[in-house]
């Protein structure tokens, strides 16, 4: 067979970069592949794939070597137009893809690009509105979907052109875990009914080897390090080499000392053959090491029988209590539009509750004004770019303390002090644009924290990260947890940074608190888990297939050996 | 949330009208209003102005706000108007009734009076139309009628994606806003004025760089779907012209053939109560 996709010797070097950012990749993929393609931010992985919708070299302007052929084409002369007949491409950003005013507009916009007329339109608009069931959301706004019904009209949007490839960059990275999985089921329907190759772009390869994946690409600096099938790439280091996670359960699976071999296909944790791994997996269990006590400092913040509606009248939040202890860090989680972000606006005081109070070390805060309230309690949102207003990062993380009337040189002793603490001292006289994303995500902490908060609470702090900078940003935020005694609230739908580095998660879904429990105990919790759109973890797989009669037990030793061996 | 001069999807049949309809009606109207100073057809606009504002079910929440900034301007315009030539009434009317004097080279007059609330009812001829034109337009539908019109489809999209997103960069405002106000960034009516446009800085720079992101992200996803392909395009959402459509453009026309003939009867294009 003939491969689709053809890489040969090709090499990519952007016009404003001096090192290459492709080094002689060879690669072939044939039709109807699904490859996942992973690595670290950076190792070039969107890069390839830009080569092959023609983004570059045709928007993105650059020097290419050796050959690339798509579909029989070389998308350097088909250009970016010749190439989306064949090759559709789902970006990250679902909101950003959705151009249309509604879904059916937007499933449109290819044809009319065409000149398609509008009969046709309608007709072929009907069909794949179909094929990925969004017949009935047709005169809907973007703003009155969820995410995952915009992942569909996304990739709706680009099959109505019968394309032949599909290239996905990052599909999951703005999904809650439940969204995530039903996306590659719908990509995994979609490939068979309409028999393309799909190319995923993704750091969260547990959740794409939901369904099968023919092979996966690693990629570092520039160079392919591995193309393998999962069940051959899972037995070997390259992953934890290359900094991308690889499945917990195969993790779990190490710890215990099992040698996983590809005959036992550790693909997926519901088929793999345990029953080599099974008895030392028990074994580690029961040596492994118990969590530590619970927190049982003072409240710092409650949330008692809070309601709130907008007026219009229609309810976001219902009789929700909770209470936050002292240097504890938490999680907030449930699907998008749970009433999440309402709550935290309430906290911050942007709203106030229709009913109930808010109290801070035990004082009600209703009285206080938004500026009051963000003396002591910080609000980090999900992009620095939302937050950064000032050209040099020493006048930026020192905003808070300025407008407040704080004499300059003490602002400058608190700004250099908190610096340190944020591992920015070194960069105190860079301009902010000098900075990297994760870098620029601790000035805009920097500049909550110089205001010595009590408590912190950040929306999605890790949101479209690559491993390295998740755990960058995390283990920051875990030593100011620990060092100054901060207690930090996250907002998440990643659950792993949910078991990995809170104590607690508070799970909401349509209004109500669900629950109010252990990461381990939340997502071991079949009823729980379906409630909120959040996904078990894979290790509860394991150990009930393991025979181990406490899964939940097994989750929380787990992530305690992992804690310790990070230090 | 507030969302200012935006479309609101309503079942009204001004709603279900073509955009161009609305955008010549609109043109239309403009014209006319400017050309005439003739206070009984200013008076007859305002009425059939307002009655389509009411037709359309505008809601006081979606064109306030731009309204009391528009009364302000106006108000500052008429008083420059008066101190610039406070005898422009009498140069028109040709006649000088003193009501009482103010300052020397300053007398109010009748005239003048009456100039300046024609050029008031100019503008109120106009404002509720605007008003309308904006909040029951689909901007999608709004492109492919420009387009229809002869207007080049790359400009009309680029109009009907400015107006997509004016509700998407308003929420996003709230949101810096509010974040910034945590911050101690007072943006409310208790700081003053000179700190306020100050501080205005901490909410543009992040605003703009939100933008251009998104605007970065939006054109690759365009250019990705085949946008500027091809010479022509065709819109999934254009309407052709029905009864109603030409219903409204025969009354408007038939209705600017009216007013100007009845303004420029006489020669001159002032209505004089004077004489």
């Amino acid at each position: 067979m003939k491969p689709i996709i053809e890489f040969k010797k090709y090499s990519f070097r952007y016009r404003s970069q001096t090192e290459p950012t492709l080094r002689d990749i060879d690669l072939a993929i044939y039709p109807g592949e699904k490859i996942l393609i992973a690595g670290p931010s950076g190792c070039g992985k969107s890069t390839l794939v830009h080569c092959i919708n023609a983004l570059i070299p045709c928007s993105f302007h650059g020097e290419t070597s050796g050959t690339l052929t798509v579909c029989g084409e070389d998308p350097a002369r088909a250009g970016v137009f010749g190439m989306s007949r064949q090759v559709g491409t789902v970006l990250q950003d679902t909101d950003g893809q959705f151009i249309g005013l509604t879904v059916a507009e937007d499933l449109a916009f290819a044809p009319e690009n065409d000149a398609v007329p509008q009969a046709e339109l309608r007709r072929r608009v009907a069909e794949i509105a179909d094929v990925v069931s969004v017949s009935k959301l047709l005169s809907h706004a973007p703003g009155e979907l969820s995410g995952g019904q915009k992942q569909r009209v996304s990739l709706g949007g680009v099959m109505v052109d019968d394309v032949r490839v599909l290239l996905f960059d990052e599909p999951l990275a703005n999904l809650d875990p439940a969204t995530g999985k039903k996306t590659i089921a719908l990509i995994d329907t979609v490939m068979r009914q309409r028999d393309v190759t799909a190319i995923i772009v993704e750091h969260r390869l547990e959740d794409v080897l939901y369904r099968d994946v023919d092979r996966i690409v690693v990629m570092s600096e520039g160079r392919i390090v591995a193309d393998m099938r999962p069940d051959e790439l899972l037995c070997t280091d390259i992953l934890e080499q290359q900094g991308v996670r690889e499945p917990l359960y195969v993790t779990a699976i190490r710890y215990a000392g099992g040698a996983i071999v590809p005959e036992d296909h550790p693909a997926h944790v519901e088929t793999m053959n345990l029953a080599p791994y099974a008895a030392s997996v028990r074994e580690w269990f029961r040596k492994a090491p118990r969590r530590q006590r619970k927190n049982e400092n003072p409240p710092a913040l409650e949330i008692r029988h809070v309601s709130f509606s907008y007026p219009s009248g229609e309810p976001v939040l219902r009789d929700v209590s909770f209470v936050l202890r002292k240097s504890e860090m938490a999680a907030l989680v449930g699907r998008n539009g749970a009433g999440k972000s309402t709550l935290s606006s309430l906290i911050c005081g942007f709203h106030a509750p229709s009913e109930g109070q808010i109290l801070l070390n035990g004082e009600d805060i209703a009285p206080l004004s938004i500026k009051e309230r963000g003396e002591r309690i910080g609000l980090v949102m999900q992009s620095p770019n939302q937050m950064i207003s000032k050209p040099m990062i020493m006048e930026e993380a020192g905003l808070g303390l300025a407008v407040r009337g704080v004499p300059e040189e003490e602002v400058k002793r608190r700004v250099l002090e908190t610096l340190r603490i944020c591992g920015l001292y070194e960069m105190r006289s860079w301009p902010v644009s000098a900075l990297s994303f994760g870098q620029k995500k601790r000035v805009s902490i920097a500049a909550i924290l110089v205001m010595n908060p009590e408590i912190l609470i950040l929306d999605e702090p890790t949101a479209g990260q690559d491993y390295a900078h998740y755990t960058e940003i995390m283990e920051f935020l875990r030593r100011i947890n620990r060092e100054l005694g901060i207690t930090i609230l996250m907002i998440t739908h990643d659950m792993h940074l949910m078991l990995e580095y809170t104590d607690r998660a508070i799970v909401i879904s349509e209004g109500r608190l669900v629950t109010d429990d252990t990461p381990a105990h939340v997502l071991t919790d079949a009823a729980i888990t379906a409630q909120a759109d959040l996904k078990e973890t894979s290790l509860y797989e394991l150990a009930l297939r393991c025979g181990i009669p406490e899964p939940s037990e097994f989750v929380e030793r787990f992530i305690a050996y992992e804690r310790e061996k990070k230090g | 949330m507030a969302r200012i001069l935006s479309y609101e999807k309503k079942d009204t049949w001004i709603h279900e009208l073509s955009g161009v309809t609305k955008l010549l009606f609109f043109l239309v109207w403009c014209v006319v209003s400017a050309l005439t100073y003739d206070t009984r057809i200013l008076l007859l606009m305002i009425a059939v102005s307002l009655a389509v504002n009411a037709a359309a079910k505008t809601k006081w929440r979606q064109v306030g706000a731009v309204f009391r900034l528009i009364m302000v301007f106006m108000a500052l315009n008429l008083a420059a108007i008066f101190i610039m030539s406070p005898y422009q009434g009498t140069a028109v009317y040709g006649t000088k009734t003193v009501l009482c004097h103010l300052l020397a080279g300053y007398d109010l007059t009748a005239e003048e009076l009456f100039y300046l609330l024609n050029v008031l009812i100019k503008y109120f001829t106009i404002i509720p139309a605007v008003f309308t034109f904006m909040v029951t337009t689909d901007p999608s539908e709004f492109a492919a009628s420009l387009n229809g019109i002869g207007i080049s489809y790359s400009v009309a999209y680029s109009i009907a994606i400015a107006l997509r997103y004016i509700p998407d960069i308003q929420d996003e405002f709230h949101r810096i806003r509010n974040a910034q106000e945590a911050r101690g960034i007072d943006m409310s009516g208790k700081a003053r004025l000179t700190d306020r446009i100050r501080r205005t800085s901490a909410i543009i720079f992040p605003l703009l760089f939100t933008t251009m992101e998104r605007i970065d992200m939006v054109s690759n996803a365009m250019e990705l779907r085949g946008f500027g392909k091809k010479k022509k395009r065709s819109w999934y959402c254009a309407r052709p012209l029905r009864r109603n459509d030409r219903l409204v453009l025969a009354f408007t026309a038939v209705f600017a053939v009216f007013a100007l003939w009845f303004t420029f009867r006489d020669g001159s294009r002032f209505y004089n109560p004077f004489v």
